[in-house]
């Protein structure tokens, strides 16, 4: 190996190392707040590693604000709106390739149409829409919204598409019915493409403040980064290591997933990307 | 009961499986859609009997009141900064670790993490983990300043600053994304080219990044360029976080004006609005990708 190859490999690596660094410092600055005992936060030296590990501000984090209450909320909003993406858009996307119908040209290029509207397009009219119907401030103004997956009807149309009709003729020969085939045959047929879908969804979903902050104004409704928010706003400055703890365990879940499922999580994310 | 015939029954089976997808489509996205657009052009406030048409004054406000131009102009300013630094660094990051992989997969698939990790991280809470560390008096980056011997500086504070500031989140946020998508481009780049053009004399790491990899990630990079821009022109959760679009506006974007107008001083329809010219910017920008898409399969 020639000497000016090693001299670039180690100027290349150096500089992926330092930015990786970079990137991962404020994830480390957030899990070395939260364990800092208060007297070691409120200090001008620089120190990474607490002295003693002080689990306290993690303990405060959950009593000073009702975090298992936002982790419930989190969870009941992303599933509630996975489930009802999944159930509208398998059924659509099986129709759109494996049916023959007149209107099917026009709900496809409605689809592609819709995944131009980026979701903050509609949040004044469907807040108008929800008012009227008094649903503010539900857990059904938090997931209704995002139950018609544009993006999710393509990701799975795309997927039907490639698969032989004649595998569905045979299951019609065996004389299943039209919907036991969307479920029974083709969703699990899907699956990678699901998994992508539900990656794509729940990271959206759990880590969207937008929405939250306009359909609820009551706390115990409040997502994880709707609760995060309420918490730094009635911090005074003195509170800055539970603080660090509460948004450490709102991170973790889909920090812990992506480490866990780095394919699944990476294609899907990137798939992500198509939607406008 | 009259028995349907089989058209009919294939006709109500197609009614069944994609109508309720259709209509929560309609009701979801066209509606609304066609609503915000009407609404933009009168002053609808949220809560009042009644409004008016006021033509196109929602729009005149916003390119004259000097907040509204800022909110567009400091949205251009975000996006014009995000791109060139998120995607510069991203192709940097990706060459090195394609290269890396060559002699060691484990450490090139371990940073990939690492990078990528921000990609996923709820941002609001990443927001709030910058601001401890920007903090101005028990802040890492601070500690590092005046420990070199230069002035504390309090960047969400600072007029002059904060946009910026914001803009070098956005970047660290992107830039795991953008490297995904440049790696997927520098693999399908076929191995033979780089020793053609060795056979031709360009030996140089250089000129074998402009003579083959550059061209070769032409359309990678057009496609990254129009979904950093589209995805930065929604910036929203670290303005809600970390500054309310201040100070004194100096951070106030498209998004988040529409949310303050709209949701906080519940004037609905110069939200709609700014809703339109954001849409506008977003519809230009994703039209293109679809086009640069479109020309990227006909290319293969």
């Amino acid at each position: 190996m020639s000497t000016r190859l090693l001299v670039r490999r180690a100027v290349s690596t150096t500089f992926v190392l330092l930015g990786a660094a970079i990137v991962l410092l404020p994830f480390v600055w957030m899990l070395s707040v939260s364990l800092k005992p208060a007297d070691e936060i409120f200090t001008r030296e620089i120190a990474f590693l607490p002295t003693r590990f002080e689990w306290s501000n993690y303990v405060e984090a959950f009593t000073a604000v009702d975090l298992t209450r936002y982790l419930m909320n989190g969870v009941v909003v992303c599933v509630g709106i996975l489930v009802f993406q999944i159930l509208l858009a398998v059924p659509c996307a099986y129709a759109l390739t494996q049916r023959r119908f007149r209107a099917r040209t026009l709900v496809f290029g409605m689809v592609l149409a819709g995944l131009l509207v980026p979701y903050h397009v509609t949040a004044i009219p469907i807040f108008l829409g929800l008012a009227q119907l008094r649903l503010l401030d539900t857990y059904t103004a938090l997931i209704l919204p995002f139950v018609a997956s544009v993006f999710g009807m393509f990701l799975f149309r795309q997927f039907f598409a490639q698969i032989p009709s004649d595998l569905f003729e045979a299951a019609r020969v065996d004389g299943l019915s039209e919907t036991a085939i969307v479920w029974r045959i083709a969703f699990p047929l899907a699956w990678p493409a699901a998994t992508a879908f539900a990656v794509f969804s729940v990271t959206a979903h759990w880590n969207d403040l937008f929405w939250p902050l306009i359909a609820t104004s009551d706390r115990a409704l409040a997502t994880p980064p709707r609760g995060i928010v309420y918490f730094n706003d009635q911090e005074s400055g003195s509170d800055v290591g539970p603080l660090m703890a509460a948004a450490a365990v709102v991170t973790a879940p889909l920090v812990i997933g992506f480490l866990l499922a780095q394919r699944a999580f990476t294609q899907g994310l990137a798939a992500g990307g198509l939607k406008g | 009961m009259r028995r349907l015939s089989r058209a009919g029954r294939d006709a109500l089976t197609d009614l069944w499986l994609a109508g309720p997808a259709t209509v929560m489509m309609i009701v979801l996205i066209f509606v609304p859609v066609a609503i915000v657009a009407l609404l933009s052009f009168t002053d609808y406030q949220f809560g009042a009997r009644s409004f008016r048409f006021v033509g196109l004054e929602n729009y005149t406000t916003l390119f004259t009141d000097p907040i509204g131009r800022r909110a567009v102009t400091n949205t251009l300013l975000y996006v014009a900064v995000v791109i060139p630094f998120s995607m510069g660094l991203a192709l940097l990051v990706a060459m090195a670790l394609h290269e890396m992989a060559t002699w060691s997969r484990m450490l090139s698939n371990v940073l990939r993490a690492a990078y990528f990790l921000p990609v996923a991280a709820t941002l609001v809470a990443m927001a709030l983990a910058w601001q401890m560390l920007l903090h101005p008096s028990i802040g890492l980056f601070n500690a590092v300043l005046s420990h070199l011997g230069f002035p504390r500086q309090d960047l969400l504070s600072d007029r002059g600053l904060v946009l910026y500031t914001l803009a070098a989140i956005g970047i660290w946020q992107t830039i795991g994304y953008n490297m995904v998508l440049f790696l997927a481009g520098l693999a399908a780049i076929p191995r033979h080219l780089y020793e053609a053009a060795e056979v031709d004399g360009a030996d140089r790491p250089w000129e074998r990044f402009w003579t083959v990899t550059w061209p070769m990630l032409g359309p990678t990079t057009l496609f990254v360029a129009v979904i950093t821009a589209t995805q930065s022109f929604r910036v929203f959760e670290t303005v809600a976080t970390l500054t309310d679009g201040g100070p004194a506006f100096a951070s106030e974007t498209l998004v988040y004006a529409l949310y303050r107008e709209g949701f906080v001083y519940f004037k609905a329809g110069y939200a709609s609005a700014i809703t339109m010219v954001f849409f506008a910017f977003v519809l230009a920008l994703t039209l293109l990708q679809f086009r640069i898409l479109e020309r990227r399969v006909h290319y293969k």
